[in-house]
């Protein structure tokens, strides 16, 4: 999968709106490659910009500088006939569904359908195939304002795959959804892109959703990418301070409520948290230390844990517990710059 | 007053008159109104197909029939009025004027339809890559249908009162029978029996219309 050229390219892309109390950027400088067949997860805090930054992707916002390539053929070059032939490869689900209300399910299926002129049959008999997949064949003559949020966006996931797009675009698409149906339309996206094999970009502000889906991940912070990589490594490592806030979550807010010494976030993989590590060190070290906050995550399958703890009031305990932790090769580093 | 066969007989051809007058008007405003709202909402500067300059100077010429009172505007176009439909006089004269004002009238209502549509779908179907025509035949069109229906009720019940009015230029009608013989001969009855027909039209022109809306909308579950 290497070898092949990215699906989608951003290249310095940037996006400025002009308002009434001047120009507001809203991207800047985005540099970004999609592979084909990964699911790729661009999250940010409301107003970083994640949702124009997926509205470029497929040109519904056009951006002001830079350029979006789509399987090397630049978006920008061309006419908008073209652009709209382009769009008809790449499907979008939304937050709100956005189905048509006074069409029932099968009618909103076949809608892209329509709009590619493909002929009615083979539409229904695409459509069907399509609600088959997603579980709502029973449901197709009924209206959306008679289904539940999780089955929306199950019927708009089925519209969204109609026309068999490369790569499926979902802007905050479980964020209106309980923590149930999420897991569900979750799975969902998962299944289709190991089926399918459909590159999905997944937008969100729920570190969760990354987490549970995401092969690589791009922190979005303030118009610019702050971080791009592995969920994993970003999970262990991150590098930039939107990236331990996001990961860290309501938890750093409560540890750092309890004030006083120096508190290290430890981060484990699979394979260290098969150790008891803590125990270890602290019979290595002989201090006592606080936990503030402990839990694991399941990521991309590997279970993956992380725990904020306050180091001994001494400086020499203090070393000595850092020193132990380096040797034993543990990540970790120091919570102190967070200001949250 | 005494309610002989030439009496009901004239309430007859009155109410004949006035449902022509209306219906007639109603139906050639909507051509017109139609499209005038469509381009009003389709070429607004955050519309699917922005020319807001063009769209700017059709709401202005929107807002200046729609401020000349009507009574006003049925003598100023006279002369169109000849040239359209042969005469100045009766009911058939009146219908290019009741056109002339109630299509901008009917433009702003399809607009607000139109406005209601959720912008989300509007920008699904973008992401589909409908072009702006299919757009408006295939999303705003069905999606703003049962607004629409109940706009229809609402511009043609204002079309029967306007036609009410065109007794003034001997229009004919049932405004013009309250006129002629409720007003200038104090025939009060007269008066209370067209009123009280007009206001039975507007209740079934009305409660069709909700109606029609109701049964139309897929959203009502």
């Amino acid at each position: 999968m290497q070898s092949e050229e990215p699906i989608i390219q951003l290249v310095g892309l940037g996006k400025e709106f002009f308002t009434s109390n001047g120009p507001i950027k809203a991207l800047d400088d985005i540099n970004l490659s999609i592979e084909r067949g990964e699911i790729f997860g661009i999250i940010g805090l409301s107003g970083a910009g994640k949702s124009t930054l997926v509205r470029c992707i497929n040109y519904l916002e056009v951006p002001t500088s830079g350029d979006v390539l789509f399987e090397n053929q630049s978006l920008a070059a061309m006419s908008s006939r073209k652009q709209r032939l382009a769009r008809q490869s790449m499907g979008m689900i939304f937050q709100q569904f956005n189905l048509l209300a006074q069409r029932n399910v099968l009618q909103n299926v076949c809608f892209p359908l329509e709009i590619a002129n493909v002929p009615k049959k083979e539409a229904v008999k695409r459509a069907m195939e399509l609600l088959e997949l997603v579980g709502l064949k029973e449901r197709a003559k009924a209206y959306p304002s008679q289904l539940s949020g999780g089955q929306k966006q199950r019927v708009a996931i089925a519209r969204a795959l109609a026309t068999n797009p490369k790569i499926l675009l979902c802007d905050e698409a479980t964020s209106a959804l309980d923590p149930n149906t999420t897991k569900s339309i979750l799975g969902l996206l998962k299944e289709i892109n190991k089926n399918m094999g459909v590159t999905v970009v997944v937008i969100t502000h729920e570190m969760s959703v990354i987490e549970a889906i995401c092969d690589r991940v791009a922190i979005i912070d303030q118009s610019h990418i702050a971080e791009v990589g592995c969920v994993a490594d970003i999970f262990s490592e991150p590098k930039s301070k939107i990236g331990r806030q996001l990961i860290l979550g309501d938890a750093a807010e409560q540890a750092m409520r309890f004030g006083g010494n120096r508190r290290i976030r430890i981060s484990f993989d699979g394979r260290s948290s098969f150790e008891p590590v803590l125990s270890n060190m602290i019979l290595a070290c002989k201090v006592p230390v606080n936990i503030m906050h402990a839990e694991t995550r399941d990521i991309g399958g590997t279970a993956m844990g992380q725990m904020v703890i306050q180091l001994p009031e001494e400086e020499i305990d203090q070393n000595r517990v850092l020193n132990y932790l380096k040797t034993a090769k543990i990540n970790f580093e120091e919570v102190k710059d967070y200001d949250l | 007053m005494t309610f002989d066969a030439a009496t009901i007989a004239m309430l007859k051809l009155g109410v004949w008159e006035t449902l022509f007058m209306t219906f007639t008007s109603s139906f050639f405003a909507y051509l017109i109104g139609i499209p005038l709202g469509i381009i009003l909402i389709v070429m607004d500067k955050d519309g699917i197909y922005p020319v807001p300059w063009l769209q700017r100077i059709l709401g202005l010429i929107i807002n200046l029939l729609r401020s000349v009172p009507f009574i006003i505007l049925l003598i100023m176009v006279m002369p169109i009025t000849k040239i359209i439909a042969g005469t100045t006089l009766g009911a058939k004269a009146v219908i290019p004027p009741l056109v002339i004002a109630s299509a901008p009238y009917v433009a702003r209502v399809v607009e607000s339809s139109f406005k209601e549509v959720d912008a989300g779908v509007i920008e699904a179907a973008k992401s589909m890559g409908a072009s702006a025509m299919q757009i408006i035949l295939k999303v705003l069109l069905p999606e703003a249908k049962p607004s629409l229906l109940v706009g229809a009720a609402l511009s043609v019940t204002t079309i029967l009162a306007y036609s009410a009015m065109s007794g003034f230029v001997g229009g004919g009608g049932l405004g013009d029978i309250a006129i002629k013989y409720g007003y200038y001969r104090y025939q009060t009855v007269m008066m209370f029996i067209t009123v009280a027909i007009l206001v039975i039209i507007v209740q079934v022109i009305q409660e069709a219309g909700m109606k029609l809306s109701r049964m139309s909308d897929k959203r009502i579950k």
